[in-house]
């Protein structure tokens, strides 16, 4: 039951997360509230473990989340739930590419959905934010220490020089800050 | 391979094995998708094989950006299927994934060992704010890009508050919105 289960709600991500890995985010924050597959916390962890590991995000994402709702073989069945609408989509279209691409009512149908993914991404960020910048204590009133690491990485990530390394770094070194600062 | 025809003859046929490899090198060795991939795609597939030109591989990616699903399975998907139809898109497409699904297994289960151990809550209570930096910077990159019409911004507005405020479910904010660029279109020219 419960693979079918993550059938569906990861091939619905797949067909409708539009515009890349992050995309498929507020779907997986949306399954935390209808199932106890994992939490918006793991969720959080498992985006920082998609983005330090080889291999799309999406993909990171959803294999991580069937392993974490049903062991390997849940990792398995949303891993490939998640991409057969996308397989199905493009074997369909890639006969007729540019009439595709050319066509008057994709294009405006893609005006309105690139600016709702933005939307839900940022939806997503903002549920992220809470959990990371309160800590321990879900929903609880602000950490000042995770303020202060938020703000300090925020600058970090913007500045010229810096903004070019690779993720991971600023992950390892949020590791090493969190215990460190036993945050 | 059971050859099927001679019109391919001056063209070595592309293996499902060759597909499945190139890919699998192109999942494990690129770090966070989307256009952190474009290097590692031109290379195997421009520069070691004949598979598609620069400028073929630029179409994919600006079509994949408009087709649901991740960026790098649907490059795969398209290559896959121009070399070798429907199976060989299949081929390239687990491909591409395998090397996910072999690494993200190791590392779940590890962290699920390691899970109580007092550092490694620690540490991630540090890497979820690292995580919150970087979908905020990607947020701001997005928002850059994809809003640079009045209507957009009233789109984005409208989907991130129907998210948080309404708890309303992706799917109906996807459709509508998709529903919404094609009626303002269409007005948009009849005017």
């Amino acid at each position: 039951m419960i693979y079918l289960q993550l059938f569906y709600e990861f091939f619905k991500t797949g067909l409708f997360a539009v515009g890349g890995g992050l995309a498929t985010i507020p779907f997986l924050s949306a399954m935390t509230d209808k199932y106890t597959w994992f939490t918006k916390a793991q969720l959080a962890d498992m985006i920082a473990v998609a983005e330090s590991t080889p291999g799309p995000i999406g993909v990171n994402t959803a294999t991580f989340a069937g392993y974490n709702a049903a062991g390997i073989p849940g990792a398995i069945i949303a891993t490939l739930s998640l991409v057969l609408p996308s397989y199905i989509v493009i074997l369909a279209i890639s006969r007729a590419l540019h009439k595709f691409r050319d066509n008057i009512y994709v294009n405006d149908a893609f005006g309105g959905l690139r600016p709702a993914a933005t939307g839900l991404i940022a939806a997503a960020c903002y549920s992220v934010m809470i959990i990371a910048l309160s800590g321990t204590t879900l929903f609880g009133c602000i950490d000042l220490r995770h303020l202060i690491l938020f703000a300090l990485l925020l600058i970090a990530t913007n500045i010229k020089r810096l903004k070019k390394l690779h993720p991971i770094v600023f992950i390892a070194v949020s590791a090493a800050a969190g215990i460190a600062f036993r945050l | 391979m059971p050859i099927k025809n001679n019109m391919d003859m001056k063209d070595k046929k592309t293996t499902y094995f060759d597909l499945f490899a190139s890919f699998f090198r192109i999942g494990l060795f690129t770090f966070g998708g989307g256009y952190a991939m474009l290097p590692m795609l031109e290379r195997e597939c421009v520069e070691s094989h004949d598979w598609a030109t620069r400028d073929e591989i630029l179409d994919y990616f600006a079509i994949a950006q408009c087709t649901p699903g991740v960026i790098a399975v649907n490059t795969a998907t398209f290559i896959g299927s121009k070399e070798r139809g429907a199976l060989g898109a299949a081929i390239a497409t687990l491909g591409v994934i395998c090397p996910s699904i072999i690494i993200i297994l190791i590392i779940a289960s590890l962290i699920t060992s390691f899970a109580s151990l007092p550092a490694v809550g620690y540490a991630f209570n540090g890497i979820r704010v690292a995580v919150a930096v970087l979908i905020l910077n990607a947020v701001i990159k997005l928002v850059k890009s994809n809003l640079r019409r009045p209507v957009s911004v009233v789109i984005c507005v409208i989907a991130c508050a129907a998210s948080i405020l309404f708890d309303l479910s992706p799917v109906i904010i996807v459709l509508s919105a998709g529903a919404a660029g094609i009626a303002y279109g269409y007005f948009g020219r009849r005017r």
